[in-house]
């Protein structure tokens, strides 16, 4: 038994201390990533609010991450009723979800062979259109989970009480599955907003996103701004996984998928 | 009725699926049968010589060898790692738990990049180990840039996958079981050998495989943690589509990566038909 802690506790040190490095570092006041830093600072944050193309890629993911997430969760929540009411066969729910099993790498270099010609790279629809391959499998099986575990009862009982099917849907139905619906729809934020490799071979002069921006940053050189950036992105996405669990239990939804 | 009203509900979703997804797909494989002239330029065909060139440049085999050696250390080393964190998280009853089970998973919601980043400052030239190195007079160690830093990253990548792959898979291990062995006299090594090990195999094979698979997909960690002298099939399709702009040969290694996992995932399929 003690000895399954000690190897558990190895273990989360190996997963963990990337994290914790990073961060460290991220107060350095060296230019370079050395360790131990030689002193503390917030120089390397005050250079990430002063960097243009940083905060230019910031606010584009934002938006393009608000996008993917409404139009994933308008374009899958019809879905997942169907599914989960067992309206389709059951092939269709396989069928959506059939971007999971390739690798990102080859979704998004068969979407460059299909957006270049078209003149669509570096463009809103292209990027959206990458991301929505990575958010939809994950938003529909969530709302599908979500859905089907609403009693089909409690729409019969608005029924007998003299609801009319649209009206028992918006009353009985959708406050139902709000939780689900929040939850997905904030895995699908994060999803778009960390989304790397299909963006890799989308974006443009035109149009780039902040894991690209950080991505060509770290191939050309690794300082405490990178850090710095990649910290500010960890807390970011911590801050919302604590805010939405807080708000409607999101692990509590996402444990049931 | 009901039926056509159920596909009216799900159009939107498939014609995504079909825009982003099916058609582009159709695209990559039909790329594949074109081919490139020595000079670079696409010339339409619809034959597999970009195959056959493929399967005559030597460079693909060594690379497929490194990629699935690669691949295979680090979902092991994952398994080993992470298969003791599952089994803790599994039986703990304690206040902590979800703290821990978050704090094993967390890693899968931070971007990948911002990992190698942490990575990089643990095993570079001035990082933890060689920076605690030189402290004690020791000589300085190449971690970065090379196999060795890559293996290390990678494992560290699919780490989480294993975690939760095994977590989902240990449904079958009942405590009692193991509580009947010590009641037997069982000392705990041998309880673990006879009972929990053979009880939790699948979920292992499972978790291996995942790991595996996802270490032949990775992209992002054997790039920025390579250097550019590591070579693995995912990179070397990077490479061909994004700057000799060769994608004809792109789509075919594609192509070829995709097949390889499928007989991977067959070879698994029969084997658990055996042991079943």
């Amino acid at each position: 038994m003690k000895v399954t802690t000690v190897l558990a506790t190895f273990g989360y040190l190996f997963l963990l201390s990337p994290l914790a490095v990073v961060t460290i570092l991220s107060f350095s006041s060296d230019p370079y990533l050395i360790f131990p830093p030689p002193g503390v600072s917030l120089r390397w944050y005050v250079a990430l609010l002063g960097s243009q193309p940083v905060l230019q890629a910031a606010g584009k993911s934002v938006l393009l991450a608000l996008l993917v997430t409404s139009l994933a969760v308008l374009a899958g929540f019809p879905a997942a009723l169907a599914i989960a009411r067992g309206m389709v066969p059951s092939w269709v729910g396989g069928l959506l979800a059939l971007p999971l099993l390739l690798p990102t790498l080859v979704i998004g270099l068969a979407l460059l062979m299909v957006l270049q010609p078209l003149g669509l790279l570096a463009t809103w629809p292209g990027l959206a259109l990458g991301h929505l391959m990575v958010v939809l499998p994950f938003v529909v099986r969530l709302l599908t989970t979500a859905l089907a575990s609403l009693p089909a009862s409690l729409e019969d009982a608005a029924a007998t009480l003299g609801a009319g099917p649209l009206r028992a849907f918006l009353l009985v139905t959708l406050p139902l599955a709000a939780p689900g619906a929040v939850a997905a729809a904030t895995l699908s934020f994060l999803l778009s907003f960390d989304e790397t490799v299909i963006s890799l071979f989308l974006v443009g002069p035109r149009l780039t996103t902040l894991p690209v921006t950080l991505f060509h940053y770290a191939e050309t050189r690794v300082d405490p701004m990178l850090a710095a950036l990649a910290v500010s992105l960890i807390v970011l996405t911590l801050a919302i996984v604590l805010l939405v669990d807080r708000i409607v239990g999101l692990t509590r939804v996402l444990g049931r998928a | 009725m009901k039926r056509s009203a159920g596909f009216l509900l799900c159009l939107p979703a498939m014609a995504l699926l079909a825009l982003g997804f099916l058609w582009p797909f159709t695209v990559l494989i039909r790329m594949s049968l074109n081919r490139t002239d020595d000079g670079g330029t696409l010339v339409p065909d619809l034959s597999l010589a970009t195959y056959g060139k493929l399967a005559a440049d030597s460079f693909t085999w060594s690379m497929t060898a490194d990629s699935v050696r690669l691949s295979a250390i680090a979902a092991s080393l994952a398994l080993l790692l992470g298969y003791p964190m599952a089994l803790v998280l599994f039986r703990s009853r304690s206040r902590f738990r979800g703290v821990l089970a978050v704090a094993a998973v967390a890693p899968l919601l931070v971007s990948g990049t911002a990992r190698v980043i942490g990575w990089l400052a643990i095993l570079g030239d001035g990082g933890l180990i060689n920076g605690a190195f030189a402290a004690v007079g020791l000589p300085r160690l190449a971690l970065i840039n090379n196999w060795t830093g890559v293996q290390i990253g990678l494992t560290e990548s699919v780490m989480p996958y294993a975690v939760l792959a095994l977590l989902a898979g240990f449904g079958r291990l009942d405590r009692r079981l193991e509580e009947a062995a010590a009641t037997l006299g069982a000392r705990p090594l041998v309880t673990f050998w006879t009972v929990t090990l053979p009880l939790t195999l699948p979920a292992a094979i499972g978790a291996w495989l995942l790991a595996f698979l996802l270490g032949v997909s990775a992209f992002i960690t054997p790039k920025l943690m390579g250097g550019g002298r590591v070579f693995v099939l995912a990179t070397e399709i990077y490479d061909a589509a994004m700057q000799t702009l060769d994608w004809p040969a792109a789509a075919a290694l594609s192509v070829y990566v995709l097949a390889l996992l499928v007989v991977v995932l067959l070879a698994q399929a029969a084997l658990s038909r055996r042991l079943a």
